[in-house]
């Protein structure tokens, strides 16, 4: 089942969530870490290797954003306040925002910066940076900026996950489920 | 002033000027030289696969040349270089090439050349080859000297080399940074 249903994800939206799900929160997990180690060689590649993953998450976001304006999504859990749905939609609307301006924002970064190095994604693709004049204080500010959406989208993750966990396990809705398995529906019948 | 007078004004001005290039060769300019750093300079450049690459220079180092008048080939070469005294003109490059990273400047003091053979090219050049040591590896390379100029004490060479970093463990960057770095010095040694 490629495709979704008003009850149900299909194949195609499960894939986008869970790939670019563990390349997201492993990218953030990895930006943080990266900048904190003594090992300057690691670094380097650390940094090397977050540029590349950013650009395989821009190039899976383009798409994944496309899929879900054009294809059919599942109702929310039926019970859900005027509120909670709202909330929902906004956090999803966050979600999809970040997952774009993040690697957009590392794009600026990395062509802004001063020591001017190219990315060349997993040592084979050359990317050529963005037209721009490279500055130390521009670098500074952009740095800041990526940083600050990072974090933000770390909140709205953790957010999104107890989200899909209260609703998996208090309301027994089947909604973290209805994202594993395609064509799985919710179940009608939560305990809230 | 006839004109024949002038010329021979001219021919005089000649002979003042440029004596030192008249008399420039290996052989006749045979002693022991100690280099003089403050007259004499170590630069290096690294590609970038895009854009621009790294160039840099080495502020401390020491040395000795010892020209065999009798046999140039029997000529020595000796040379100290401070890695922690690199600068690119940007500091955060140069906080990294002085990093585990690079020169890991914390536990290796010195990049040593010492000369195995000396084989002349021609009255004013040779090749120059030796061993490097550097981070502990050492490795044969190879430069070409090219005599500059030479006074009675004096004496000012211009040398060339390709060093692959790779054999001494410096190899982080690569691909996007080349792993050959040009070396490019002038050397200026006054004689002992």
């Amino acid at each position: 089942m490629l495709y979704n249903t008003p009850r149900a994800y299909g194949l195609v939206t499960i894939l986008f969530h869970w790939c670019i799900a563990v390349l997201f929160i492993g990218q953030i997990v990895l930006g943080i870490i990266m900048l904190r180690l003594d090992d300057q060689r690691r670094v380097f590649e650390l940094i090397q290797l977050h540029k590349s993953i950013g650009f395989v998450i821009l190039a899976l976001v383009i798409p994944r954003i496309v899929w879900r304006l054009a294809a059919l999504s599942p109702d929310l859990p039926a019970g859900m306040s005027k509120a909670e749905r709202g909330a929902a939609n906004l956090s999803h609307a966050a979600l999809y925002g970040l997952m774009l301006a993040l690697p957009l924002t590392g794009w600026v970064l990395v062509s802004i910066s001063t020591l001017g190095i190219v990315t060349l994604a997993f040592g084979k693709v050359l990317i050529p940076n963005l037209p721009l004049a490279p500055s130390d204080a521009a670098e500074l500010l952009w740095s800041w900026v990526h940083a600050i959406l990072a974090f933000g989208a770390a909140g709205l993750i953790a957010l999104h996950v107890g989200a899909a966990l209260w609703h998996q396990f208090v309301r027994r809705d089947g909604l973290l489920v209805r994202m594993l398995v395609p064509g799985r529906e919710e179940h009608t019948g939560g305990t809230r | 002033m006839p004109v024949r007078n002038l010329s021979a004004v001219a021919l005089l001005c000649l002979a003042l000027t440029c004596p030192a290039a008249a008399a420039v060769d290996l052989a006749g300019a045979a002693g022991q030289y100690r280099i003089d750093p403050g007259a004499s300079r170590i630069g290096f450049a690294i590609d970038q696969i895009a854009g621009r690459g790294i160039a840099g220079v080495f502020a401390n180092f020491s040395g000795t040349i010892r020209i065999d008048g009798q046999q140039v080939g029997r000529s020595e070469v000796d040379i100290d270089v401070a890695p922690a005294s690199v600068s690119t003109g940007q500091q955060r490059v140069d906080d990294f090439l002085r990093s585990n990273a690079v020169f890991d400047v914390a536990h290796e003091k010195d990049i040593s050349f010492r000369s195995t053979s000396v084989k002349a090219l021609s009255d004013t050049s040779a090749t120059v080859i030796g061993h490097m040591t550097a981070r502990g590896k050492t490795g044969n390379e190879t430069f070409t000297v090219q005599l500059d100029s030479q006074s009675k004490n004096r004496i000012t060479f211009r040398i060339t080399g390709k060093v692959l970093r790779s054999r001494y463990g410096m190899d982080v960057g690569t691909p996007i940074y080349s792993n050959v770095v040009d070396f490019e010095m002038r050397l200026t040694a006054t004689r002992q």
